[in-house]
């Protein structure tokens, strides 16, 4: 056993060394050959990152003596957890990352000298920046980890492979720095929410494929007969941003040594493609995918089932059956037929009663238990982020009616609406996650301090009710001042007068921002401090076999 | 182009809405079957089990 260097590459190592090393020679031959210095500086980082990647791999087939990992210990499945904690760790980086910059661009939109007149700080290029450092690194980061946590421990089985899982979880945030270097440097195809450029969506298409086997792999181990509902919903999301993806970025590169290309669809094909593809983005990255840690943390923290299974089978099919046609809402009085903008709407409003299961589902898991929010501000925070997630998506389909939509289209009521959703639902749900996640493992008692927890909770629902109270009077104010007319017939505003008039919500807007910020430094501080200096969890799992003999 | 829309419209008028209605009758009728019933409240516990 000593010497077992004679272990034969497993095929899993050799297929990703080999296209990892193939890839770091066809970046650098990119780099090398390229006119676009955002192509050059892209590929070598890609190639850096493919060779380091190749290199692990042979260092660990070299070090780790041929041993296979056992797939259980004492009966026990033997979870694979490092790319879970990545995966938590770098959501807690991206999300302060992406709130930040979330709060310089509502600073900048209040004191536009805040620009400091450079291109890479620009309103233009951080915007987008924000929306994906805190949808796709700090939202995806949440999960990518939290599904592959809830995956293992639901179907009691070890994800398959080896190089597999972190291959999915580097190689997802690998995506996230070129996606987000590239906004700064000017790399963009301008499409809402599916800005990187066509060599970034390439990557993350094998890199979401390869999430796709892992998940797949795991539920096809599982030793549990049925697969629990959250895994349901992860699945949806993983599928359905798969195709999202690919129909949205059918792009053609003008060159593969340049960072340019050109969508297939024109026109107002391309424009519905878009929201089809911005609303379930929504629906199904920011819906889908935060209901299934839903159903896994708050039942898990309440330590009660979810309130009805049978709800959630019903809920789980009218949701995806359903969000898919509502994008169309987005597009009202454009070239987009009418009818078309009808249907998107009619269906919107269709989704009242799933996305209301859905709350239902996870306010009622707390009936009899309702007393925990007194004394847990975890499970409060996850509370709270279900009724965000009920208002918001009473709000919603509000404001996809034409005659509402001919108000708020365009206005701050939109950014509002989002907030209500982002921060209040996709925010404190995936608080509330790894507030349980980062004890359980790191297989500590508790959190450092619940008081802080509190002052984390109470801080930012302060920031996000000032927030989105700002942003509908502001949103307001703005659609009526432009369709105001005098009695003469004329506009009664120029542009720059309802400019003018927004300064204070601005401001008040990048206090609700200054407030959300303060709490996430403030739970990232009590996360480190949890892993650092928590209670261990008294020892059951590494204590060997003596304790449970009667199992 | 107008035939084709009233078509289209048509067939998701009838047809799209028979499926619809068809999947949900579905979907309701395998969640309220009672032989079901053990099985989705025996599912409910799964993220309890092994702890």
């Amino acid at each position: 056993m000593a010497n077992s260097k004679a272990k034969l590459i497993t095929l899993e190592e050799g297929g990703f060394a080999l296209f990892l090393v193939l890839l770091a020679f066809a970046c650098l031959i990119v780099a090398g050959k390229t006119y676009d210095q955002v192509m050059a500086f892209h590929t070598s980082f890609g190639a850096l990152c493919a060779a380091a990647g190749a290199f692990v791999i042979f260092k660990n087939y070299f070090a780790d003596g041929g041993e296979p990992i056992p797939q259980e210990i004492d009966g026990k499945p033997n979870y694979n957890m490092g790319p879970v904690k990545f995966g938590s760790v770098a959501a807690m980086f991206w999300g302060i990352a992406g709130f930040t910059v979330g709060l310089i661009i509502a600073l900048q939109l209040a004191w536009p000298a805040l620009n400091f007149d450079l291109p890479w700080t620009n309103f233009g290029r951080l915007r987008p920046l924000h929306t994906s450092a805190v949808i796709f690194a700090f939202g995806g980061n949440v999960l990518l980890a939290t599904s592959m946590y809830v995956v293992q421990r639901t179907s009691r089985a070890r994800m398959p492979g080896q190089i597999l899982p972190w291959f999915v979880i580097l190689g997802y945030n690998a995506f996230i720095v070129i996606a987000g270097t590239g906004y700064l440097l000017g790399a963009t195809q301008g499409k809402e929410y599916a800005e990187p450029e066509w060599y970034a969506d390439l990557w993350l298409t094998i890199v979401w494929v390869a999430y796709l086997m892992l998940f797949l792999g795991t539920l096809w181990k599982r030793k549990e007969p049925h697969i629990y509902v959250a895994n349901w919903f992860y699945l949806a999301f993983i599928v359905t941003i798969a195709m999202l993806h690919l129909v949205n970025n059918a792009t053609i590169p003008v060159s593969v040594f340049g960072t340019k290309s050109y969508i297939a669809w024109a026109g107002v094909q391309d424009a519905m493609v878009q929201w089809w593809y911005g609303h379930n983005a929504v629906g199904f990255f920011l819906t889908a995918g935060f209901l299934a840690i839903m159903y896994y943390f708050v039942p898990k923290r309440a330590e009660r089932p979810v309130y009805s299974y049978r709800l959630s089978i019903v809920h789980f099919w009218a949701l995806i059956f359903i969000y898919i046609w509502a994008g169309p809402h987005h597009l009202h009085y454009t070239a987009l037929p009418q009818w078309a903008s009808t249907l998107g709407a009619t269906f919107s409003i269709i989704l009242w009663m799933p996305s209301w299961g859905g709350m239902i589902n996870g306010l009622m898991t707390l009936s009899g238990a309702w007393d925990k929010l007194r004394t847990d501000p975890v499970l409060r925070m996850m509370v709270v982020s279900v009724a965000f997630y009920g208002m918001s998506t009473f709000e919603g389909p509000l404001m996809s009616l034409r005659s509402v939509n001919s108000l708020s289209h365009y206005t701050d009521w939109t950014i509002g609406h989002v907030h209500s959703g982002a921060l209040g639902w996709v925010g404190y749900i995936s608080f509330g996650a790894l507030y349980c996640l980062i004890p359980w493992l790191w297989n500590k008692k508790s959190l450092y301090s619940l008081k802080l927890v509190n002052w984390h909770f109470w801080l930012s629902t302060m920031g996000i009710v000032l927030y989105i109270c700002a942003m509908w009077v502001s949103g307001i104010m703005q659609g009526l001042m432009w369709r105001a007319y005098d009695k003469m017939g004329f506009l009664e505003y120029s542009f720059i007068e309802t400019v003018d008039a927004m300064f204070p919500f601005y401001v008040i807007r990048a206090l609700g921002g200054a407030l959300f910020v303060l709490g996430a430094l403030i739970m990232a501080y009590n996360l480190w401090m949890t892993v650092r200096h928590g209670e261990a969890e008294v020892a059951e799992r590494q204590s060997g076999g003596a304790l449970a003999p009667a199992e | 182009m107008n035939e084709t829309y009233t078509s289209l419209a048509a067939f998701a008028q009838t047809w799209g809405l028979l499926y619809f209605v068809l999947m949900f009758a579905l979907v309701v009728a395998y969640v309220a079957w009672p032989n079901n019933r053990k099985q989705f409240e025996d599912a409910a516990q799964i993220p309890f089990r092994e702890d």
